[in-house]
């Protein structure tokens, strides 16, 4: 399998679902930053993470693209909409504004002078040199992708492993106690519901 | 097989371009937020693309890592837009000065 990696030459299926996902993955970033809506923004997010769970797949990373799907487009972008359908800024934004004069055009410089560096360095590196194969190979023993990836996880990198359960402790931890309302401006809300509520009583003895 | 290498590096630095303009242009907190996210997914991108052209699943193994770590700031990113919006009921980047001495 890992000899015939190096030699087989790509298919023309495979240079049309490159093309297609990455013209949903870019469609997709273009109507993020475009779209003045952040639920469009949000919609257009989830196109840009299918079309990237997509070409995981090309790339035999089969357990990389269904979490893909799960964590991002399901947990996360979701998570997204919650917050945006609760903080109700679910309406218009003025795009043209520019608070501070001349920032953005420096901004899209400074960006296409990255990116274009980049892939200048693509074009013309020679990539993949140096070491290989710290963790192993992802086509080794002809084992299935979720065996080598869990592998890998469970022994290489046991100890990052555990270190997540921390991080993802300490973000509900955080999570918690940023969204939870101060108990003054709680018993204050309370105790303005109860007068509400008594006036309202008032009112309703008299027919 | 899938395609050299080199088209998905292109297409990966050409996302994360386009996630750092939404960041640097934006004034949107959450969209800011999903910028970051295209920027991540770029980054993972390139990682599974190196693992297939070095032959190694260590670089899965790292979005793996990179996933949670993106779940987990999402997660308190967006606790704390929660909170100051609870304060100033706006969602704007530049309204955000409350640690101004």
């Amino acid at each position: 399998m890992t000899g015939l990696l190096a030699t087989t030459h790509p298919t023309i299926p495979d240079a049309i679902t490159f093309v297609v996902s990455a013209m949903i993955i870019l469609g997709g970033a273009i109507g993020v930053i475009t779209s003045r809506n952040p639920v469009h923004a949000a919609l257009s997010l989830v196109a840009t993470l299918f079309g990237v769970a997509v070409l995981f797949v090309e790339q035999q990373a089969d357990f990389l693209a269904v979490v893909q799907v799960i964590v991002y487009a399901g947990a996360i972008v979701v998570l997204f909409l919650f917050v945006i359908m609760y903080l109700g800024v679910d309406r218009q934004e003025n795009i043209n504004a520019e608070p501070l004069k001349g920032q953005r055009p420096m901004a899209l410089l400074l960006i296409v002078l990255i990116v274009g560096g980049v892939i200048a360095l693509a074009v013309n590196a020679h990539w993949a040199t140096g070491a290989k194969s710290v963790a192993g190979s992802t086509t080794a023993n002809h084992h299935s992708n979720v065996y080598q990836l869990g592998q890998s996880v469970f022994t290489t990198y046991l100890f990052a492993f555990e270190a997540t359960a921390g991080l993802l402790v300490i973000a509900v931890v955080g999570a918690v106690v940023l969204a939870r309302r101060p108990r003054l401006a709680a018993a204050a809300e309370r105790e303005e519901e109860a007068a509400a509520k008594a006036s309202d009583d008032h009112a309703g003895v008299t027919p | 097989m899938s395609l050299p290498g080199p088209w998905y590096l292109g297409l990966a630095a050409i996302l994360f371009g386009i996630g750092a303009i939404g960041l640097l242009m934006r004034r949107n907190v959450l969209i800011m937020f999903m910028c970051i996210e295209l920027m991540l997914n770029a980054a993972n991108l390139t990682f599974v693309t190196f693992a297939r052209m070095l032959h190694d699943i260590g670089g899965q193994a790292v979005v793996f890592f990179v996933l949670v770590v993106a779940a987990a700031e999402v997660v308190v990113g967006l606790g704390i837009v929660v909170a100051i919006f609870r304060r100033r009921a706006s969602a704007t980047a530049d309204d955000f000065h409350i640690l101004k001495g």
